[in-house]
């Protein structure tokens, strides 16, 4: 399951809008291992093609440095489709290459409708996950079941 | 000395885990080579028989190899490689397939 801040989700929506046609794409990183998307990175797609995405070379060097000095990784790699689907293509499968991260799909066919997936795609195998969006990592409610309170009685 | 490579997660499988490796050679095809030696497997996922992949960027110190000499690119001891992999795809097919 992906959680992610409603800021964020918006964000990364408002971000497909503003690029249409063309595809946008970013990432949403976070401390390495948390699972947690916390800093939202619109990346300029420098393909700027309504069909294809990619991260501008040297964008991409700075990207993976920053988040290295900060001991960070891309927990949510996001783009746009503009005319289909929020579903990975064969060519979204084939170059995937982070398997830990959530792979964020957002459709803008439709101006009205929002369409906002999440997928894992781990060696060429696609597996849809559950979007959970929260107000906030802070206040959201941890999700103990009551046999797994701390401490323990 | 010797030309420390830093290798993306999803090629740490060649490297035991390992962040960054070392290697040596006079060019970047021969930095590879090296490496191969010892991580093998490495460097069918680098290049293939029309030199780097496309979804594959390699950086000497900061710059894109492409914009240098690619596989040609004299390389020398205390330099960094970087190697990370494209990010990209889209609703359409590959602009080039490699």
């Amino acid at each position: 399951m992906l959680t992610i801040e409603l800021a964020t989700y918006d964000a990364i929506i408002a971000h497909a809008r503003r690029d249409h046609p063309d595809e946008a794409c970013g990432v949403v990183a976070g401390p390495a291992g948390s699972d947690r998307p916390q800093g939202f990175i619109p990346m300029l797609n420098a393909a700027r093609s309504p069909t294809f995405y990619e991260f501008d070379s040297a964008d991409l060097l700075a990207l993976y440095r920053a988040m290295d000095d900060r001991d960070e990784e891309p927990v949510v790699v996001y783009h746009s489709h503009t005319a289909t689907e929020a579903y990975p293509s064969r060519t979204d499968v084939a170059l995937a290459m982070e398997p830990s991260a959530h792979y964020v799909l957002v459709s803008t066919r439709s101006p009205d409708e929002v369409e906002f997936r999440s997928f894992r795609i781990v060696e060429g195998e696609v597996t849809e996950e559950e979007v959970e969006v929260v107000e906030s990592f802070l206040t959201a409610e941890p999700d103990l079941s009551p046999d797994e309170e701390f401490p323990p009685r | 000395m010797s030309i420390e490579v830093r290798i993306p997660t999803i090629l740490r499988t060649y490297t035991a885990g390992e962040k960054a490796v070392e290697g040596s050679g006079a060019t970047l095809a021969e930095l590879i080579d090296d490496l191969e030696s010892r991580h093998g497997g490495l460097r069918d996922r680098l290049v293939d028989d029309r030199g780097l992949r496309r979804f594959v960027n390699v950086y000497l110190n900061d710059e894109d190899v492409r914009f240098l000499g690619g596989l040609e690119t004299p390389v020398t001891d205390g330099d960094h490689v970087t190697v990370l992999p494209a990010v990209a795809g889209g609703a359409g097919p590959s602009p080039h397939v490699g």
